[in-house]
């Protein structure tokens, strides 16, 4: 009854639009990184550098898309040390992955302290503004989720797009998902495995970065050490939900939004009232483990994600 | 029409020198190849054919030496430099991605990464007219992974023509093939021949060779050995060549059939995906007697090679060693039991490619005395007994410390095979023993198996090779469906008659007429 009435109003739809814009990116910068046949496990520690590194951008007088365009720089300088670390020198991407996040997280905390040494809590900027699309807005429900969001959200529906585009279409596409599929292939073309591979992780570090910035600037308008807050984790798992296809893996973000933003507005139902609100905060993870084992059991894996390729090994 | 005689050159190899560790894989090769000419590039496995191949593609960089394609040098160590000289090279183990379409493989690099689309239409009509011109159908938009073997290799050599390819070099073509799909491969290089490409043809088998081949060049242990005109030559002269003396054939006189050693008793095990499992099967293996077990891939060979070296458990029915009923069966069990196998996948089952020989030698026989004694590994004892094998089995190696990965087929098979039969084994289940293996190391893995039959050994072979079955066999039953023949003495049948069998024809007709 009263899920039926929240799913009814925009304003739940708006927040799960919301909610999903910074999985959106990141999930298509881990996307890319995999397709290439790389695990990009410092994922959760770019968002938090991109989430500094962009609001900090604003804080010293860059505009807003500058600040996007720092992030994202910052992203690809972490993706750098990542893909030197596993392609060139073939590295366990588990670990060079997990040492990139602790790296990344710490690196920005330092950064952080090092830029506002006295400040005990965090100024503010001012973020990113809703953009209302004339006409495309006023449509009921979907029109102020989809059409009533900051342009950072907009962007993310648009990368989804370009990234669908550059994947299938075009042949740099095709060389990134046979370097994830089979290295051989793309050294038997002629192809420089190394390159392709790391600058997907780049890119890919850099989309990461970019969704984190998201949070300081556009979710919200400030820094805080805690607010990536194991997005990234479930950036890896929407990868894998969406079957490492961009437009199913826009669905799995805006599914785990959902749930997000439902759960938060069933706590405050008279349905909510007894339960520990512990649980509500389980819920978008439970269902999003029971979606990865139901939607994932056909996915095709890259059949090279995670191999390391040596040339001239037998 | 280019003139044959005065035909150009379109490739030169200088004086080709690699080596890997301790190893030469080539040493100072030179060889030239003519417009319009087809060599045959043989030797025995390790020889150092497909290192010499993969230098001239880039793959590898050569120690010394140079390669000149249509009269120019070719830059070292770069794949590109060779496609864009014209070279294309259908691997032995093809370099295709397995999730992507025939036309995305093909396309693969074809064009500059940069550039804004594939157009795929003008892809798709250029593969498809190439396949009308050199006879290779396939479906453009196919995936690679529901293509047949066949196929697959279809699209390798499209891939080069794809790219203009002046030089194709075939690294193994027929090793994997059907005989009607060797026939039309031969005529897609016919075709090749006859636009005025040259090919180098990497083959062990002779009568292939004779059959295509302008003139052949053996190498043996990294040297050229012999360079001449086919037509000057024959099998039997080309095999010596490659061995460096006379090949001798193992002739196989009758066995002595002892006891049974293990018996099926109505084993039943379950199907897997596409495969059949094996149906009610009631058979003996005996000492001193080899079983062949002859059949088309996939009815049920897996299944029972599974069950006798013990990976898996009969689902209904039993099974008797030396009279006694088995009641726990396990791989280990198995090993016990006196059951040495050699796998039909030396990669995957056989061996860990990256432990080394002294490690893989003892794969199976760790946990006993003397390699390990209450806990504790006695890495001498297995170094000892890998040296061993290498030189009473001729493993071409630099030592027990390589890593196996190193090792080409032969040698691979060679050390499994003496890890086998150096633990004088009761049982010997044989599947696919020589398959990819040269002249010289079939006849040596059958001359072995013989031996061990002759010790009193019950031998199981199971091969999709009718003439090794029937060359080796004391007693042949053939599979099909799972079923099982009755069993064929030596001589008694006919390849056309084991064929019937083989098609699944002669199989529990009664029981047909009693449903």
């Amino acid at each position: 009854m009263d899920i039926l009435e929240i799913l009814m109003t925009a304003s739940f739809w708006t927040a799960a639009i919301r909610i999903a814009s910074p999985l959106i990116f990141a999930t298509l910068g881990e996307l890319i990184c995999e397709r290439a046949g790389i695990l990009n496990l410092g994922i959760e520690g770019i968002m938090v550098a991109g989430a500094f590194a962009g609001w900090m951008a604003v804080y010293s007088g860059l505009g807003l898309w500058p600040g996007v365009l720092v992030a994202f720089a910052v992203g690809m300088g972490f993706g750098l040390i990542h893909s030197i670390l596993t392609v060139p020198f073939g590295l366990s991407q588990h670990v060079v992955g997990l040492g990139v996040t602790l790296l990344a997280t710490s690196s920005t905390y330092y950064a952080y302290r090092l830029a506002l040494p006295e400040v005990t809590s965090p100024p503010s900027i001012t973020p990113f503004q809703p953009y209302e699309i004339p006409v495309l807005s006023d449509v009921p429900l979907i029109g102020p989720a989809l059409f009533a969001q900051t342009p950072l959200t907009y962007l993310a529906f648009i990368m989804v797009a370009i990234v669908a585009i550059v994947l299938y279409r075009t042949p740099l596409g095709l060389a990134v998902r046979a370097a994830g599929e089979n290295p051989q292939a793309v050294a038997a073309q002629g192809l420089s495995v190394a390159a392709i591979r790391m600058g997907a992780v780049m890119i890919g570090s850099g989309l990461m970065a970019v969704g984190g910035a998201f949070l300081t600037m556009s979710a919200f308008n400030s820094f805080f050490f805690e607010m990536v807050n194991g997005r990234g984790w479930i950036c890896i798992a929407l990868v894998v939900f969406g079957a490492w296809k961009p437009g199913k893996a826009l669905l799995g973000a805006i599914l785990f939004a959902a749930f997000d933003a439902l759960q938060i507005r069933i706590q405050q139902t008279p349905l909510g009232a007894g339960i520990p609100y512990q649980i509500f905060l389980m819920m978008p993870y439970i269902l999003s483990i029971l979606a990865l084992v139901v939607m994932s059991r056909r996915a095709e894996v890259p059949a090279a994600l995670m191999v390391p390729f040596n040339k001239g090994e037998r | 029409m280019p003139n044959k005689t005065e035909a150009q050159v379109v490739l030169r190899l200088d004086k080709i020198t690699k080596t890997f560790g301790a190893l030469t894989a080539n040493d100072a090769i030179s060889l030239t190849l003519h417009k319009g000419e087809v060599i045959a590039l043989l030797g025995e496995n390790g020889a150092g054919k497909t290192t010499l191949m993969n230098i001239l593609f880039g793959q590898y960089t050569a120690d010394s030496g140079s390669v000149e394609v249509m009269g120019s040098a070719l830059l070292p160590g770069n794949p590109r430099a060779a496609l864009d000289a014209g070279v294309g090279m259908v691997h032995q183990h093809f370099t295709l991605a397995e999730n992507m379409t025939v036309l995305e493989n093909v396309t693969l690099g074809t064009r500059p990464l940069w550039a804004p689309g594939l157009d795929r239409a003008a892809a798709r009509a250029r593969i498809v007219q190439l396949a009308q011109d050199f006879k290779l159908s396939v479906e453009p938009d196919a995936r690679i992974s529901t293509l047949t073997v066949g196929e697959r290799q279809r699209v390798e050599i499209l891939k080069a023509l794809y790219r203009d390819a002046r030089i194709l070099i075939l690294d193994e073509p027929t090793a994997v093939l059907t005989p009607q799909e060797t026939t039309d491969l031969f005529e897609t290089l016919r075709k090749a021949i006859a636009l005025g490409l040259s090919i180098i043809f990497i083959s062990h088998k002779l009568h292939e060779v004779m059959a295509i081949s302008d003139r052949v060049v053996i190498l043996r242990h990294g040297k050229v050995v012999h360079e001449g005109p086919t037509s000057g030559t024959d099998r039997h002269d080309l095999a010596a060549r490659m061995v460096g003396g006379e090949v001798n054939t193992p002739t196989a006189a009758p066995g002595v059939p002892g006891a049974p050693l293990l018996s099926l008793r109505g084993v039943t095990t379950p199907d897997r995906g596409s495969a059949p499992g094996l149906k009610s099967l009631e058979f003996s293996l005996y000492a001193g007697q080899i079983t062949g077990l002859a059949g088309v891939s996939g009815n049920g060979q897996a299944a029972l090679a599974d069950l006798v070296g013990g990976m898996i458990q009969p689902a209904k029915g039993a099974l008797m060693l030396a009279g006694a009923d088995v009641l726990h069966w396990s791989p280990r069990a198995a090993v016990h039991a006196g059951i040495a196998r050699i796998p039909e996948d030396r990669h995957k089952t056989g061996t860990i490619a990256d432990f080394d020989l002294s490690e893989n030698a003892i794969l199976e026989t760790y946990k006993d005395p003397p390699f390990s004694r209450r806990g504790w590994m006695n890495w001498r004892a297995a170094r000892e007994f890998a040296s061993r094998i290498i030189t009473s089995y001729d493993v071409r190696c630099p030592g027990p410390g390589t890593r196996i990965r190193l090792l080409s087929g032969g040698n691979m098979q060679k050390l499994i095979l003496g890890r086998v039969i150096e633990g004088s084994p009761q049982i010997i289940l044989a599947n696919q023993p020589v398959r990819g293996l040269d002249i010289g190391a079939v006849n040596y893995v059958h001359s072995q198996l013989l031996a061990a039959r002759d010790r009193g050994a019950a031998v199981l072979l199971i091969s999709e090779d009718l003439d090794e079955i029937m060359a080796l066999s004391d007693v042949i039953h053939v599979i099909s469906e799972g079923r099982l023949s009755p069993p064929f003495a030596r001589g008694s049948m006919s390849p056309a008659d084991l064929g019937v069998w083989m098609t699944g024809h002669g199989y529990g007709e009664e029981a047909a007429h009693a449903s």
